[in-house]
């Protein structure tokens, strides 16, 4: 086993390293920085254009493998060069990073519990009213892009605050411009944001973990294993939480870490709407600014955090189901 | 029948002088609900039955006949849909209406069951002892874990798993399907319940391991002195291990009485049926089977009188009048207001309007059953080593890479599933090849079928090799061989016409369209289907008439060679002896030969010429039916044939089965020299040089008797008397 996860490790390295590579060449090839330089108002004369370009490594003269070089020696000591304004990107993509795992940690969690409950419920109860509802219920946020669902409920918490006449759901931003105060008091602060972002994430999470849950649920619930449990003396509540439901977990558990790894750049739409400087908000904007270190940064990112996502779930899977171990 | 009384809860129940049984079932009815506007389902339709302390009570039926259903009513595992009326009285105490609470403290501690099939019946992801603990756990909360676990070691230890303290931490997909259904009877037992019900325990499992079970299973009522209710579809099981046997019939019981009244003098058209459709491996030439025309009614459609009338020979106008009552035989009066309350009270009882005939003339199912007149084959007459071969295989080998874990794969070693078998077949003839699952039968089968140069050894067809076959040839040869599976309900494409189906085989060796239609409908008559069957599909017929057409599928490009893979192992008793008779029939019409694959001996017995019992991969003894049947010389064949239980109370209770112990060994890694001397009932009896020559060298097959018996066993010698 060890051995097995040693070699699959050195390959999912390996992928990271190819995934990064052709994202900066990709980048470096249809992303013009120059543009960028030149548009400045005033323009700024070609020989200083130039002499910016070549201290950032971005100068489109230099031969495509030479920038390559000494952008990879850099990534390889955890530099990951410098943004088109001169920052290092190193430092805020860990910062960024910060931001859009805060927000989908308790995201995720949360909508794949409510989904896991809800869609083991219906199961069930199959056919029956709550099961019904819940179908209803996902299929309705299934078939909403994430983008409407954010903006409505951007919406209704407008409509709320006007309503109750004082800001009872924050919606905009991470914290308080300019908020001052113990760290007790910047918590709460933190937390009044992240309520609407953090419901909109879970509520299509919720839909999918429900649909998933409960098939899995009706996989199970039938055979002869729970009909053992009872025989033994187990109520059906029992039988079913205890031993249907804990099979019907073991898929679950592994789309839920594909899942988290997927988020760190899916939840996009619900950073630029809710005005967290998240990963996917920052990769739209490095785009629309030519920015070749930053997506490829971003991207190395996500390659990581899938193939993470991906390692987790085989030794979770493996802890879970003693039929896959060896 | 047990004479310890018991303290009689309801003391009030004068009227009787024995003591209350532990269970007894009154009247019961279970219905399924139809959803949107399906018709109801009755699938448990007035079963009335009483066991006592000690008593071994056998319920069988076909499929669909309620027989399950019957007993999940009784331990309250219905789903709620379930509509269920009448009694259930468990020491005299009501169950029906009882909650999921209460009769949770029931189950498993007063009344617990076994189910039929032992690989999904564990729980994967908990290892057995944990499984078995709990069994204990639930019933007594306060005991302890340790204890729990302790008692779980104890258990495993007397159901017979070997280093039970170590299994005890085994996840349930290590152990094979007979260790599992130990554990499930250990489970079954921890408790010391009252009642067992045993739901069809040994169907999914070996001839050898069966043995091995049924053994268990009469230590278990030896050691928890409780009542057994065997439900079962064979009529071997139960001969020689109940004490009263219940027929039931589409929902309802058709006959009830102790097992020899059942056996030797049946006053019920339907069982006199069922016992003339088991094919008899104890009886040297019995003649075709007794076939039941026909198929179980529908139970949400059920014919107003007596549900077996459509099938049954014996009916009368007065029969499909109205359904006739469970009545002590003879006594075919009706009672003033219709129906009346059946109870069991030990007397043999009867559902039949002509019981009382029956019983004056003294019936069998062969006087009251059309039996087919089968013509005898004219290669019959002539000597077997004149016929030509229609398929010789010569010294074939099949090894397969052995991969492990379905996340992490890694080849791990080589599996031999077929490791150096030689055999042949003649025109006209049928050679059976018997053992338990994965001692290689169907290995053997897909290599001759695949007709492709095998990894070692050759494979000739009518004479020629087929390794050195060029593409064409192998295609025109397919012609010559045919095959017809197991299942008949997932071996035909749901999607495509029965016409269609048939015709296929036909469109692709390039027939005209109007012979195929005209071979399409002579097939269909002749493997005894109707022509207006031919626009209708698959899922319209039952599993005798889909094997049916599998069958004419088969013969639709007149093969010389039948490949038989199982073809009645997934039907019913009554409808299997009708495709028995059917494939005897078309053997000696068209001069078919047959490479027959079974775990049925007693098929076997029927249907085969000759014989070819496998074991890992290796024949070990091959000869005539006759021979092998009477005179077993290899140790295995002794056990196999002893193994099987004989449908017949008295047999059944006067012979001593050998039973082999443990489970066949992996395939991927042999033991040195003979591969059976593991189990081998001789082997330990043997002197140490003789075990020694046993462990190092492999027995080669040799001639046993002068004739065409070989066996591959050092120490070979022909017994009699074991069937």
């Amino acid at each position: 086993m060890g051995k097995f996860l040693a070699r699959r490790l050195l390959n999912y390295v390996v992928l990271i390293f190819l995934a990064t590579s052709f994202a900066y060449l990709l980048a470096a090839t249809n992303l013009q920085p120059r543009v960028y330089f030149e548009q400045m108002q005033p323009p700024p004369p070609p020989e200083v254009v130039n002499s910016q370009l070549d201290t950032l490594n971005l100068n489109d003269q230099t031969p495509l493998a030479q920038r390559y070089a000494t952008w990879i020696s850099g990534v390889v000591t955890g530099d990951f060069g410098k943004n088109i304004q001169g920052g290092e990107v190193s430092g805020q993509m860990w910062m960024k990073a910060g931001v859009t795992l805060r927000l989908i940690t308790v995201a995720t969690i949360l909508g794949s519990a409510l989904g896991i409950a809800i869609g083991a419920y219906a199961a069930v109860r199959q056919y029956r009213a709550f099961d019904k509802a819940a179908t209803g219920a996902s299929f309705f946020v299934l078939s909403i892009p994430t983008v409407v669902i954010a903006i409505v409920i951007q919406v209704l918490a407008v409509a709320v605050n006007d309503g109750l006449g004082f800001t009872f759901l924050k919606y905009v931003g991470e914290y308080s411009a300019g908020f001052q105060g113990n760290w007790w008091e910047t918590l709460v602060n933190r937390i009044h944001h992240a309520i609407l972002p953090t419901l909109v994430l879970a509520l299509a999470l919720f839909a999918a973990f429900a649909r998933y849950q409960r098939n899995m649920m009706l996989d199970v619930l039938g055979s002869d294993f729970v009909r053992t449990a009872m025989a033994k003396g187990l109520t059906r509540r029992r039988a079913l939480f205890k031993h249907a439901l804990r099979t019907a977990l073991i898929p679950t558990i592994t789309y839920f870490t594909f899942t988290f790894g997927a988020l760190v750049s899916g939840a996009t739409f619900t950073e630029k709407i809710y005005g967290w400087h998240g990963m996917g908000a920052w990769l739209i904007d490095s785009i629309a600014r030519q920015d070749v270190h930053v997506v490829a940064a971003v991207s190395w990112f996500m390659a990581v955090t899938i193939m993470a996502a991906s390692f987790l779930s085989d030794i979770i899977y493996a802890w879970l189901d003693p039929r896959v171990r060896v | 029948m047990s004479t310890e009384t018991i303290v009689d809860s309801a003391a009030a129940d004068s009227e009787r002088t024995r003591p209350t049984p532990v269970l007894e079932v009154t009247d019961l009815t279970v219905t399924f609900r139809g959803f949107n506007n399906n018709p109801d389902v009755k699938a448990v339709r007035g079963v009335s039955y009483a066991v006592h302390r000690g008593e071994v009570l056998g319920i069988v039926g076909e499929s669909g006949s309620g027989k399950s259903v019957s007993s999940m009513a009784a331990m309250g595992l219905l789903p709620d849909h379930a509509e269920i009326t009448g009694s259930v009285r468990l020491h005299g105490e009501e169950l029906l209406g009882k909650s999921d609470r209460e009769m949770a403290r029931k189950r498993g501690k007063v009344i617990s069951m076994v189910f039929q099939d032992p690989l999904s019946g564990l729980t994967p992801v908990y290892t057995v002892g944990d499984q078995l603990a709990e069994a204990v756990m639930v019933h007594n909360p306060k005991g302890g874990k340790a204890k729990a676990r302790a008692r779980a070691v104890e258990l495993l230890e007397l159901v017979g798993i070997p280093n039970p303290a170590e299994r005890y931490r085994s996840f349930p997909h290590e152990f094979s399907g007979g260790m599992r259904q130990r554990v499930m009877i250990a489970m079954a037992m921890a408790n010391d319940p009252d009642v067992i019900i045993c739901d069809e325990p040994t169907t999914a499992l070996d001839v050898t391991i069966q043995a091995q079970i049924l053994d268990l299973l009469r230590t278990a009522q030896r050691e928890t002195g409780a009542a057994i209710v065997m439900i079962t579809h064979d009529l071997g099981v139960v001969a020689g291990f109940v004490d009263r046997l219940l027929v039931m019939y589409a929902g309802r019981p058709v006959e009830i009485g102790s097992v020899d009244e059942i056996y030797y003098s049946s006053r019920m058209p339907y069982t006199m049926g069922l016992l003339g459709a088991v094919p008899r491996m104890d009886l040297e030439d019995q003649g075709a089977l007794v076939p039941i025309k026909g198929n179980p009614p529908s139970l949400s459609a059920l014919p107003p009188g007596c549900p077996f009338a459509p099938r049954c020979p014996l009916a009368q106008p007065e029969c499909d009048d109205s359904e006739p009552d469970l009545l002590p035989v003879g006594s075919a009066v009706r009672t003033e207001d219709g129906r009346t309350r059946v109870r069991d009270d030990g007397e043999q009882r009867v559902a039949c309007i002509r019981s009382g005939e029956i019983d004056a003339n003294r019936w069998t199912a062969q006087d009251i059953y059309p039996v087919p007149e089968i013509p005898e084959a004219e290669a019959a007459s002539a000597r077997r080593e004149d016929l030509p071969e229609v398929l010789r295989v010569r010294d074939l080998i099949k090894h397969h890479p052995l991969m492990k874990g379905s996340v992490f794969k890694r080849r791990v070693g080589t599996v031999y599933a077929v490791d150096g078998i030689d055999f042949d077949i003649r025109e006209g003839e049928t050679l059976a090849l018997v053992g338990e699952s994965g001692c290689g039968k169907s290995s053997t089968l897909m290599e001759v079928m695949g007709l492709e140069k095998p990894e070692r050894g050759s494979i000739e067809v009518m004479g020629r090799e087929v390794g050195s076959l060029s593409r064409s040839e192998r295609f025109s040869l397919r012609r010559d061989m045919q095959i017809v599976f197991q299942d008949p309900m997932s071996s035909l494409d749901p999607r495509m016409t029965v016409f269609d189906i048939i015709a296929e085989p036909l469109r692709t060796h390039r027939v005209g369209a109007q012979a195929v239609t005209e071979r399409v409908y002579e097939l269909l008559r002749l493997v005894g289907l109707n022509t207006e069957h031919a626009t209708r599909f698959p899922a319209e017929f039952s599993g005798g008439q889909r094997q049916r057409i599998g069958i004419a599928r088969a013969l639709a490009l007149e093969p010389k060679l039948l490949v038989l893979d199982e073809p009645v192992s997934a039907l019913d008793v009554s409808i299997q002896a009708g495709v028995v008779n059917l494939l005897e029939e078309l053997q000696a019409k068209l001069g078919l030969a047959y490479l027959f694959v079974a775990h049925d001996l007693s098929v076997v017995r029927h249907i085969a010429d000759r014989v070819a019992v496998m074991y890992l991969g290796k024949v070990v003894e091959i000869g005539a039916t006759k021979a092998i049947y009477e005179h077993p010389s290899h140790p295995y064949t002794q056990a196999l044939l002893s193994a099987i239980p004989v449908p017949d109370p008295e047999r059944e209770r006067s012979r001593t089965h050998i039973v082999l112990e443990g489970d066949l060994p992996s395939p991927a890694n042999p033991p040195s020299g003979c591969s059976f001397r593991t189990r081998c009932q001789k082997f330990i009896t043997l002197q140490e040089s003789d075990q020694e020559q046993c462990m190092s060298a492999e027995p080669r097959i040799l001639p046993t008797n002068g004739d065409d018996q070989a066996s591959a066993c050092h120490f070979a010698e022909r017994q009699a008397g074991l069937v």
